[in-house]
C-alpha cells in the first residue's frame, strides 16, 4: 500500500538542490505529488509530497547522506492525505503596512473569529532596513459575506495597516 | 441533443489550431446544440470551445450572464471569433473543463474588441470588459491550441507586483 510522506528540506540555497534530491527519490521509485519550493530569507525551502512503497527509514537512508552533502536539514513525516484534495478559495486578503510585530496575528485572529479557513498565505518584507514594509496575501474560504469581513478588518486601518478583501472568482471555461 | 465527451489534458487534439467555419448549415446548428448541452452539463462553465469536444473548428460559446453584477452581452455563440483590440491587464484565477482539479492565475486583457459571426454567419462586433472579456480570451485560446495552464503565472506574482508598486 503506497503511502504519502511530506519531505521538508531547509538550508543554504545553491543551484541543483531540486535536481539532486528528486533524482535520488526517483532512483528509489518514489513518486512526487504537490510541492512548494521558495527562498525564504535567502534560504532554500521545499515541502514535497513523496509517495513510496519504501518505508520512511529506507527513504531517509538514501536522503540523509545527500542532505548532509548539500547542507540541508530534513524532515520526513507520514501524511494521512493525498492528491486531489484541493479546496477552492472564495476570498483573498491583501495586507500592507509599516512592518511591526503582530500584524499576522492581528489579521488572522479576526479572520479566524469569522470561520475563515486560510488555504494559502504568502508574506514578504519590502522597503529597506530603515523603513521595512510588510506585505501579506491570504487566500481562503469563508462562509460569511465580503461586507462582514471588510467591517471586521476595518479597525486595523486605524493601526496603520492597509487591508483589502476581495472575492476570488474562478472562471471555468 | 447529446452530451459530448470533453477532451482532457494531455489529449493532443487540444493542441491543434482550429480551422475556420465555412458552412453555416444544419450540421452547425446541431453541433451548437450539443456543445451548449455539454457546457451546461459541466461544473458551472461560463464557456466552451469546439476543440474541447474534438471538433477542430473556430466555434465557442460564452455566457457570463448568470454571474451577478457582471457586464455582459448574454448568451453568445461566436463563430470565427477574432479579437482586434486588447487593452489593460489583470490577474484572475481560471480553471478549465479540460484540466480537472486545477486552477491557476492568468494575466488577461481587461477590455477587448471582438469580431465574430453568429450561427447564421452574420457579422457581430462587441466591446467587452472584465470577466466576460476574460472568458472570451480563455475560449479563443482553445481555438489556437492553448490552454490556460500554458499561461499560468506564479501564485506569488501578485505579491511581487504590489511590492514593486510600493517603491
Amino acid at each position: 500500500m503506497p503511502d504519502w510522506n511530506m519531505l521538508t528540506l531547509v538550508g543554504t540555497d545553491r543551484p541543483g538542490i531540486v535536481s539532486r534530491v528528486t533524482r535520488a527519490l526517483y532512483d528509489i521509485d518514489c513518486h512526487l505529488g504537490e510541492a512548494s519550493m521558495i527562498r525564504l530569507g535567502g534560504s532554500f525551502t521545499i515541502m514535497l509530497m513523496v509517495r513510496s512503497h519504501s518505508a520512511a527509514p529506507e527513504i531517509l537512508a538514501v536522503l540523509t547522506p545527500l542532505a548532509e552533502e548539500l547542507g540541508l536539514r530534513m524532515h520526513l513525516d507520514q501524511l494521512t492525505g493525498g492528491l486531489h484534495q484541493h479546496l477552492a478559495p472564495n476570498f483573498q486578503v491583501h495586507v500592507t503596512g509599516a512592518d511591526r510585530a503582530g500584524i499576522v496575528a492581528d489579521v488572522t485572529d479576526i479572520l479566524s473569529a469569522h470561520g475563515f479557513n486560510i488555504l494559502e498565505l504568502e508574506s514578504d518584507v519590502a522597503g529597506d532596513l530603515q523603513h521595512p514594509i510588510y506585505l501579506m496575501h491570504i487566500q481562503g474560504f469563508c462562509a460569511e459575506t465580503l461586507e462582514t469581513l471588510e467591517s471586521a478588518l476595518a479597525p486595523l486601518v486605524s493601526q496603520g495597516v492597509a487591508v483589502a478583501v476581495a472575492p476570488v472568482d474562478i472562471l471555468i471555461g | 441533443m447529446a452530451i459530448l465527451d470533453i477532451l482532457k489534458l494531455p489529449d493532443p487534439r487540444l493542441k491543434r489550431v482550429a480551422a475556420s467555419v465555412e458552412r453555416f448549415d444544419d450540421d452547425l446548428l446541431a453541433f451548437l446544440a450539443d456543445l451548449e448541452a455539454t457546457r451546461l452539463n459541466g461544473p458551472a462553465a461560463v464557456g466552451i470551445a469546439a476543440t474541447q469536444v474534438g471538433r477542430s473548428q473556430r466555434i465557442v460559446i460564452v455566457d457570463v450572464s448568470g454571474r451577478p453584477k457582471t457586464p455582459n452581452h448574454g448568451h453568445l455563440v461566436l463563430i470565427n471569433p477574432d479579437i482586434t483590440h486588447w487593452d489593460g491587464s489583470a490577474i484572475g484565477r481560471e480553471g478549465c473543463l479540460s484540466v480537472p482539479d486545477y486552477t491557476g492565475n492568468v494575466i488577461r486583457a481587461t477590455s477587448i474588441h471582438l469580431k465574430a459571426q453568429d450561427a447564421a454567419g452574420q457579422i457581430l462586433e462587441f466591446d467587452m470588459e472584465g470577466y466576460e472579456a476574460r472568458a472570451v480570451q480563455h475560449e479563443l485560446d482553445h481555438l489556437d491550441g492553448l490552454l490556460f495552464v500554458d499561461r499560468v503565472i506564479s501564485r506569488r506574482t501578485d505579491l511581487y507586483r504590489r511590492k514593486i508598486y510600493t517603491h
